[in-house]
């Protein structure tokens, strides 16, 4: 009986969290709709969010393009197809591991810096004097966070791709004496830019996700700082596993998977 | 002449699960006047401060706020009706990143087509009427805790609204900001020619100001009358609250 309750309540638990970030969703949509939009706020947020990351995005891409060119140069020039290496990096950054890992570093400093902000408001009831003063919460903070980081996360991908590729070239020249040149043609036959374009579509979606996730943990905040702490862990936790499962459905169905 | 109320709450019942907070409440606010609401930690008061903003519905029951029932109304007819009330938080619940010049024009700046000239002049008028001009600039961290409660007031006061809803607004203050406070809640009463709810548990600050005098114990009002009939109501819980005294029908 106590598996059967706990099973109810889980359950019951997962639709409500469902319906709030829908109706959050819906909310977003109508304001958007209506062009009720604080561009100043939204400006500011660019700012923050996304020049703000900018600096731990191209190291993270950076390293990562090195290590896959690190990987594949070596077993490649072995078997006579360093020309190729190029093409696997890039292949590599501009369809999977640019857009991708860029959400992850974004969802961990601004998905959490964005919960753990609207949640402090809740605590110290900044959003009950905002729906007190007639002004709604959504219009005030999620609509300029949700365009800040629809616009800043591809940018900040294609600052990504563009790092992971050029430390990738470097390390396929420093470690297997690829030519750049034939690094830069293969990379070119590789990747199209209707790849780029898909990579950019997944930010997007990314970015949608790192925002009402934040901005709903950050809403849905109870229970004073512990509960701060709680709806940040969870915004990051929450985003993170979105963001892979959404990728391996969107790289299934925009890549030819099936 | 009968007094008119402004805004009343009717069999209002409220729960949050097992957690029931407002039982059957019942309570008349009287227009052009201000009305204390006293009574324990936790007994509910803030909540019909949030019941009368329309921040939350009850259960069950009806909320009025001149003359509409705010529950069951749409959000965005809600909207409207917040202009015509505003709570003061017991916090003030400013926001950080905003002066508290910005803070204070912010509901005239979302609501109105006003230009800035005219929402700076209104703006100083109403920390001028909390003694607070020389702040607009001042980030809300800068201020002293009265300060930011007076700061808070002329937000609430700067759309000129019919009802002010005060929630604790001289807790935690020392003696001397107290009766500034107080006296800064009945000057905007006058100021306003509206309607005042104060949340207190300041009894000296209550039977300054207050018209009306409510008690609010384990969900329900139990008294409720002029200043002068709650000070001398023979009412063993009224009686209890205002000596301080542990022994009586109210469980310590």
């Amino acid at each position: 009986m106590r598996i059967l309750e706990r099973f109810g309540e889980q359950t019951i638990a997962f639709l409500e969290y469902l319906g709030g970030i829908i109706t959050l969703i819906g909310e977003s949509i109508r304001s958007l709709v209506h062009a009720q939009i604080r561009y100043a706020e939204t400006f500011v947020q660019c700012y923050e969010l996304g020049i703000g990351s900018l600096l731990i995005v191209l190291l993270t891409s950076l390293f990562t393009g090195m290590v896959i060119s690190l990987e594949s140069a070596q077993q490649a020039v072995q078997y006579g197809i360093g020309s190729l290496v190029g093409g696997a990096v890039t292949y590599t950054s501009v369809r999977e591991l640019g857009p991708m890992l860029t959400a992850v570093v974004v969802a961990g400093r601004v998905g959490s810096a964005i919960a753990a902000e609207i949640g402090s408001m809740v605590v110290t009831e900044q959003i009950d004097a905002l729906r007190s003063m007639g002004l709604s919460p959504v219009r005030f903070l999620v609509v300029p966070r949700l365009l800040a980081l629809a616009i800043m996360l591809p940018l900040l991908t294609i600052f990504a791709d563009i790092i992971s590729i050029v430390g990738g070239m470097w390390i396929a020249q420093a470690y297997a004496h690829i030519n750049p040149a034939s690094f830069i043609s293969s990379a070119r036959q590789a990747v199209g830019f209707d790849d780029v374009v898909k990579g950019l579509l997944k930010s997007f979606i990314f970015a949608c996700i790192i925002a009402f996730v934040g901005c709903y943990q950050g809403l849905s905040t109870r229970g004073g700082a512990a509960g701060v702490g709680r709806a940040t862990t969870s915004a990051v936790v929450i985003s993170i596993i979105l963001i892979f499962g959404t990728n391996f459905i969107m790289s299934y169905f925009l890549f030819g998977g099936h | 002449m009968e007094p008119t109320i402004y805004a009343s709450l009717e069999d209002v019942t409220l729960s949050f699960g097992e957690n029931v907070i407002l039982k059957k409440c019942n309570l008349k606010i009287v227009r052009g006047a201000i009305t204390c609401i006293v009574g324990l930690s936790g007994a509910g008061k803030s909540t019909i401060l949030r019941l009368l903003d329309g921040l939350i519905e009850p259960s069950s029951g009806h909320v009025y706020v001149d003359g509409h029932d705010l529950c069951h109304t749409p959000e965005r007819k809600l909207v409207e009706l917040r202009q015509k009330t505003s709570l003061a938080f017991q916090f003030a619940a400013l926001l950080d990143s905003l002066t508290i010049g910005e803070n204070v024009g912010l509901p005239l700046r979302e609501h109105t087509a006003l230009s800035d000239e005219k929402i700076r002049h209104i703006v100083d008028d109403a920390l001028e009427s909390v003694g607070l001009r020389h702040i607009y600039d001042s980030l809300p961290n800068e201020l002293s805790g009265g300060m930011l409660k007076r700061a808070g007031f002329a937000r609430a006061i700067v759309t000129r609204p019919e009802l002010v809803l005060y929630d604790e607004p001289t807790t935690g203050l020392d003696p001397i900001v107290t009766n500034l406070i107080t006296d800064t809640i009945i000057r905007l009463r006058q100021k306003l020619d509206g309607t005042a709810v104060v949340i207190s548990h300041d009894l000296h600050s209550i039977f300054r100001m207050a018209d009306y005098v409510a008690m609010l114990f384990e969900g329900a009002i139990i008294a409720y009358g002029p200043r002068e009939e709650i000070r001398t109501s023979s009412n063993p819980f009224v009686q209890q609250f205002l000596t301080g005294n542990e022994v009586g029908p109210i469980p310590v």
